[in-house]
Parts: structure tokens; sequence; C-alpha cells
């Protein structure tokens, strides 16, 4: 009786409309399989644990073919947003954009203004790197105590999505063991740096989101 | 005069020699960014993201996504909260409590402001079986923690054919050192 329940639940779900595509990739009209498209992101203690990794993945599901030419938008900043108050209002933030064959990176810094609307923060410069190119080594640059690297990247992200969509559309009652990674073979666009915790406030924790924005 | 003047060149070269000596193939010192590059112009926002596949899972796709990826974290709770709560409902019409002892409203209060929560000290993972939300590693199996708290009930072991995915692990080897992620395929 649950399990019809909650299956009628799952039929009203895919009838309506609700699709998963997950992590986050490809979502959304107004951004899918463009620039400003976030797949992932990741906040995590680095290698040298003074040290916290923001990683921002973008332009999702990249086959090896695809990814040669797959490129960064000058026109489109990411911006990862740090709350260190705990009111989810961005107290600093780390800018990263596009300009000839290097991505520039600038902060953490204090937005000019928070929320929707951003300019770039150039007195906050704090360094800059060779956008990595599909089949070379990885480039990474390191300056102000902060490691840099933009470039195609194998997607992190691994979940049954093909079988999550069976589910919600009722073909399929439950998850197969084992199950298959859809994102397997799949690649994005990666923008990663390593800032030292000390630049991120006295708080015990942040909260951090990542946003990309698109120039005027 | 003439000695400020030594001085001056003395340490141009200094930091030239600092500055290159740095240099090899994979790691460079980042030149100071050009004054000549134009950075102008307002950047207004198009997408966000926080924790995986939530705002995916919990928001209509279509006109209401974009809606949401374009709502500040702040405002958030206030405007979506309810809304989760009626897709956790309609994923899930059995759900009571879940594994952290949430009931519907408490755990869509939490999801409806996307942000990802990090310690700053200490180990950093969506779930690692003790610590919980303190950030998100590479590694960490996201979709089994987020479907385990949607389905599986207040011990977790409800609906057990969908409280994972039964991939626990990307298709390539992560690097400990920056920058972390697997070359390309």
């Amino acid at each position: 009786m649950k399990k019809t329940k909650m299956l009628l639940g799952l039929s009203f779900v895919a009838i309506s409309g609700l699709l998963l595509i997950a992590a986050d990739h490809a979502d959304a009209p107004a951004i899918t399989g463009n620039a400003n498209d976030i797949t992932d992101v990741y906040a995590f203690q680095g290698q040298d644990t003074n040290n916290m990794v923001f990683v921002v993945n973008t332009q999702g599901l990249l086959s090896p073919g695809a990814s040669a030419t797959a490129v960064f938008n000058e026109n489109v900043m990411t911006e990862i947003n740090i709350d260190n108050t705990g009111d989810n209002v961005e107290d600093l933030v780390i800018q990263a954009i596009k300009r000839g064959g290097k991505m520039y990176f600038f902060g953490p810094i204090a937005p000019g203004t928070t929320g929707t609307s951003s300019t770039v923060k150039t007195a906050g410069a704090s360094g800059s790197v060779d956008i990595s190119s599909y089949g070379g080594a990885a480039i990474t640059s390191t300056s102000n105590g902060m490691k840099f690297f933009a470039g195609p990247r194998d997607d992190p992200f691994f979940f049954d999505l093909n079988q999550f969509k069976a589910i919600l559309a009722g073909t399929a009652t439950g998850f197969n063991n084992p199950g298959t990674d859809s994102f397997a073979g799949t690649n994005v666009l990666a923008t990663i740096v390593e800032v030292p915790k000390s630049l991120l406030g006295t708080s015990a924790t942040i909260n951090v989101w990542a946003e990309t924005k698109q120039k005027q | 005069m003439k000695t400020n003047k030594f001085k001056i060149i003395a340490l141009s070269i200094v930091g030239i020699a600092m500055f290159t000596s740095c240099n090899n193939d994979d790691e460079s010192v980042a030149p100071v960014t050009p004054a000549t590059t134009d950075f102008s112009g307002t950047y207004v926002q198009k997408d966000q993201m926080a924790r995986p596949a939530i705002n995916t899972v919990f928001i209509a796709s279509g006109a209401p996504k974009d809606a949401f990826n374009t709502t500040i974290p702040s405002t958030m709770g206030a405007s979506y909260q309810s809304v989760f709560e009626s897709r956790l409902l309609a994923l899930n019409s059995g759900y009571t409590t879940n594994a952290l002892g949430q009931t519907a409203a408490q755990f869509t209060g939490l999801l409806a402001t996307d942000v990802l929560g990090v310690k700053k000290t200490g180990t950093t993972t969506f779930f690692d079986g003790t610590n919980v939300l303190t950030g998100r590693a590479l590694a960490d199996d996201v979709i089994d923690v987020e479907l385990l708290l949607i389905f599986g009930g207040p011990t977790g072991t409800s609906n057990a054919g969908l409280t994972s995915d039964n991939v626990g692990a990307n298709d390539k080897t992560f690097s400990a050192s920056f920058p972390y992620l697997a070359s390309a395929w």
C-alpha cells in the first residue's frame, strides 16, 4: 500500500514535468547548453590543510570529441560567493573571467554590491593562469598564496541518472545493482582555485555558492 | 641621489631574478593583471548552485528553474520552503522523518536555502558517516546521501530500492594534489 502510494507520487511528479538532471547539469532554459550552465560546485580542504579549494564546473556532459572545442566565454564571469557571518549574504567573492588565453582571478574581496549584479573587482586582482588545452598537461599557477587552474577535466560527478529518470517515468521501480554512471566518460570545463583559509575571515564555518554572471 | 638610483636598479635586478627563478613548465608566478586588459561592465546573474542536485530535484524545470537561479540565497527560504515541501511529498508521499530526524518542513527548510556549509577546520564532506554537511569533497557520494534522506525514512531502511543508485565512485581517480580533478577523457 505504501509502495503504491509512493509510486503514485512518483507518477505525479513525472506527469508534472519534474525531471532530475543532476547534479545541476542543464537545468534551466535560459542557460542550458551555454557557458553559464554550472554543473557542480565543490568546496573542500586542500592537500595543505591551511587552504580551502573551490571548484566550479560548467558546460557538462562534454564528449571527448566536444571537449577539444569547448571554450570559456569572455562575457561570462564565474563568481564564488562566501558568507562568513551566517546571513546567506556574500561577504567575500572570488571572481574568474577569461581574457585571451588566460583565466584571471580576483579576490577573495568584498563585493561592490551583493546580489545578482556585479562588476569585476580589479582592485582585488590575485592572479591568472593559462587556460589548459584539451589533451595537454594541466597548467597551474600560484600567486598571493593561491593556486589557479582553468580548463577541461573529467566530470567528477557520478550518478545513475538514466535509471532515476526511468523511476520517475514509472518504467522502473528501483535502481539497478550495480548501477551505471551516466556521467562516465564525459568532461566539464573546470575553474579551480585554492585559497589560504586565512583570507576567508575568522568564522568557524562559511556558506558557499557559485554563480555565473553574463556581461550586459 | 646617485646612490638612490643605484639602489633602485639593484632592487629591480633582484626583483627580476626572483620573478624568473620560480618559473618551470607546469607552474609559474602569475603576472599582475595587465592594465590594458578591459574588465569593465556590469555582469548579471544567470545561474547559481551550491548543494548538488537540490534545486534540480525540487524546482520544476522551465521558467521556475530560471527564476530560482536568480533568487538570492537570503530570500530563498521564505520563497521556496513550501515549494520544496510539496515536491518532497510528491516524491515520497510516505515521508515522515529522515535519518537526521527532520520533519518534511524542517528538511525542506534546510534545503530551500541553497548554500553549501563548509567547515574551516577539519574534515570537509557532504556526509562521511560522521560529519554532516561540512563541505563537499570530490569523492562524496552525494546522490546516495540525498536519496537516503528523501526516501530512507527515519532509520534509512525504507524504500530500499530507491535509497542508493549503486554507483559509489567516479570513473577516474582523483589526484591528491592541485588541481585534484582527473584529466579529461
